[in-house]
């Protein structure tokens, strides 16, 4: 178990290698107008000793050096334009917390309603009218085809009025919560519904749920120990990744009420040419990305025996 | 054999309703089962065997219902089953069922042992070690080397032979009376077949089982069967002991399933197959099902269905050809060298 995750890991750190190489590649690319505030009044002398006095003029090689070094650090660098000369560590460090609460709270939202309702929706389809699963499959389909934009709206301009939520957003008052976490859950309840449903409902129709059924288990144990154990597995690598996206903030959500969360900052640091912060973002989702990936193969390797710790990977 | 029936099914019908025509599977079987026999039911695929022994378990798909007659076992009409609590008296623990796939018939996710004790602590109210035990003893029954080693594995790490193995072992774990395996060979290589069905002879010896085979393969059926019963679209057409039906056989199907073995060919001819296609199950079936297909086929046959006619007391066949009114109508000639063959052995 410890060799495969040690393995993953390894190959992770390698991605992300190529990843950080990448995004410095690029952003040397970038004009230098960047990492200046008022690009525009200053001289080219003035430009030019700014640009010295951040390394820039140093050759490359020196640059990628540093930058690593930096980087190892946890050092993200410095904003010149969104804020000037504030460390990007603090300025992250004020905007995550918020956004990181809102996606948990909507993630455990969409678990607890979105797993029962998927269950529900393969249990019923075994009944004759399957009204639940017609339910839910309107439901999912209104969600997942309507645009998150307009059932956003809707939600503010009902709900608003309905929890008496105020125009300032206030962290500690928990009328400010509710409409966003219920957006921001609603895509991932029909999300986790609609898989859920659709792999139970395979699930259900293996041999080894008849031979169950011959040995004389119960439907209700059937569902929980067989079917639902089953279903789970290809659930679960998705589940990390999706909790760490949901994490970032969403730009929609957060603008709408007003939450000073992370969801709209990279929009706004590419608006205002801010090169580090931009290098600093990419960064960090890239990093989650990975992350979200191999937490979700080590879930599922934890959860299906088939996936060998000890040979070959990719051996099932 | 001379004993009452431990089960007895009567008249028995079954229908399934499919996009919103009936489909007729089981049409009038009546079938005894004798404590301790082992009985094959051979038949084409289509022909009903499985859904008949199905019902012997509630294990119908939703879309089929018992729509007459009765299948009484332990004084009870198990056709009047409605709960799930009450099959659940029934299912494993008093009738059980090995399955066709050993290889999907596992669940992936769980250890051989978890899956064992899981039949055993429902119907013996084992837990612990104690069902650990029983779980262990059981997998060295059925020939499982190093069992307690072999407990703690999952079923990716076991043969599709050893698999069957395990899954003949859940099916006894609880000592069931009737023991049902549904093909339990076809999906498994030759050399393991011969293993797998001295396993279940072994097995039904030391546990005193009455066995069903379902299968469509007559070499199994010759070395497992005390009685066999020929199926052929929902009806079973004969019924006797393993050397009546195999040597004497009377009805034209059961003669023209024996001529499609390639062991009674002749040499340098086509191998016999059965002209034509079973008949619709959708449609009301008039006079002898097989009648379409049966080149000695009588007049009656096409307008009444055929009553059963006892040739002994064992064998019965549903053939208007043993209707003393009936003209003398020969078997095939590999059939009567059978019959023949039977005498001079």
């Amino acid at each position: 178990m410890l060799r495969y995750i040690l393995k993953r890991l390894g190959r992770s750190l390698v991605t992300l290698f190529f990843i950080v190489t990448i995004i410095f590649a690029l952003l040397r690319l970038m004009p230098e107008e960047g990492y200046i505030k008022n690009y525009d009044k200053l001289s080219p002398a003035q430009i030019e000793s700014t640009l010295v006095n951040l390394g820039l003029r140093d050759p490359l090689h020196v640059q990628l050096g540093k930058f690593y070094q930096q980087l190892l650090h946890l050092d993200l660098g410095v904003s010149h334009r969104y804020q000037e000369n504030v460390s990007i560590n603090k300025i992250i460090a004020y905007k995550a917390p918020i956004s990181i609460k809102l996606g948990l709270l909507s993630m455990a939202v969409a678990l607890v309603v979105g797993v029962p309702m998927g269950i529900l929706m393969a249990r019923s389809t075994r009944t004759r009218w399957k009204l639940w699963d017609k339910f839910g499959t309107l439901f999912i389909v209104f969600v997942q085809a309507v645009p998150s934009a307009v059932y956003y709206l809707l939600i503010q301009i009902y709900g608003t009025k309905l929890f008496g939520v105020p125009m300032l957003f206030d962290a500690s008052n928990w009328r400010c919560w509710v409409l966003p976490v219920l957006s921001l859950a609603l895509g991932n309840i029909a999300y986790y519904a609609m898989w859920l449903r659709r792999y139970m409902v395979d699930e259900s129709n293996k041999d080894y749920v008849k031979l169950a059924r011959a040995k004389g288990v119960s439907s209700s144990n059937i569902m929980k120990n067989h079917i639902l154990r089953n279903a789970i597995v290809p659930m679960v690598q998705y589940l990390p990744g999706s909790l760490l996206f949901t994490m970032c903030g969403s730009i929609y959500v957060e603008s709408l009420y007003s939450i000073p969360g992370m969801g709209g900052l990279l929009v706004d640091v590419i608006k205002r040419q801010d090169n580090t912060m931009v290098q600093a973002l990419v960064l960090i989702f890239a990093v989650i990305g990975i992350l979200g990936l191999l937490l979700g193969d080590i879930l599922m390797a934890i959860v299906d025996p088939r996936i060998s710790f000890t040979k070959k990977e990719g051996s099932r | 054999m001379e004993n009452s029936p431990i089960l007895s099914v009567k008249e028995l019908n079954v229908k399934f309703s499919l996009r919103g025509k009936q489909l007729h599977a089981i049409r009038d079987v009546s079938l005894d089962l004798y404590k301790g026999e082992s009985l094959a039911i051979v038949g084409e695929s289509g022909s009903g065997k499985s859904v008949l022994c199905k019902t012997f378990m509630g294990l119908l798909d939703s879309n089929g219902s018992i729509t007459g007659g009765s299948i009484v076992f332990e004084g009870q009409d198990l056709t009047h089953f409605t709960t799930e609590k009450q099959w659940l008296s029934i299912r494993g623990k008093k009738i059980a069922m090995v399955m066709q796939d050993p290889m999907t018939s596992l669940n992936p996710l769980k250890t051989i042992g978890a899956q064992i004790t899981e039949a055993i602590t429902l119907h013996q109210g084992l837990r612990g070690e104690q069902a650990r035990k029983a779980a262990v003893e059981i997998l060295q029954d059925v020939g499982i080397t190093e069992p307690e080693r072999r407990y703690k594995q999952y079923p990716h790490e076991f043969s599709g032979g050893m698999r069957q193995r395990v899954v003949i072992a859940i099916a006894v774990a609880c000592r069931p009376q009737v023991l049902i395996c549904d093909e339990p060979t076809t999906a498994l290589d030759v050399t393991i077949q011969a293993q797998i069905l001295h396993l279940i002879r072994q097995l039904k010896e030391k546990y005193q089982l009455t066995t069903i085979y379902i299968t469509h393969d007559l070499g199994v059926v010759a070395n497992v069967a005390d009685r066999i019963a020929v199926m052929y679209a929902g009806d079973i057409v004969e019924i006797g002991t393993c050397d009546e039906v195999f040597y004497d056989p009377r009805h034209p199907y059961t003669w023209a399933l024996l001529s499609s073995l390639p062991q009674l060919g002749v040499k340098g001819e086509n191998l016999y197959s059965i002209q034509g296609t079973p008949p619709n199950l959708f449609a009301e079936i008039k006079g002898d099902a097989f009648a379409p297909r049966n080149p000695r086929a009588l007049k009656i046959d096409f307008v009444q269905r055929p009553p059963y006619f006892d040739v002994s007391p064992t064998h019965r066949a549903r053939t208007w050809l043993l209707d003393p009114r009936a003209p003398k109508v020969e078997p095939p000639e590999n059939i009567r060298k059978l019959r023949e063959g039977r005498i001079t052995r």
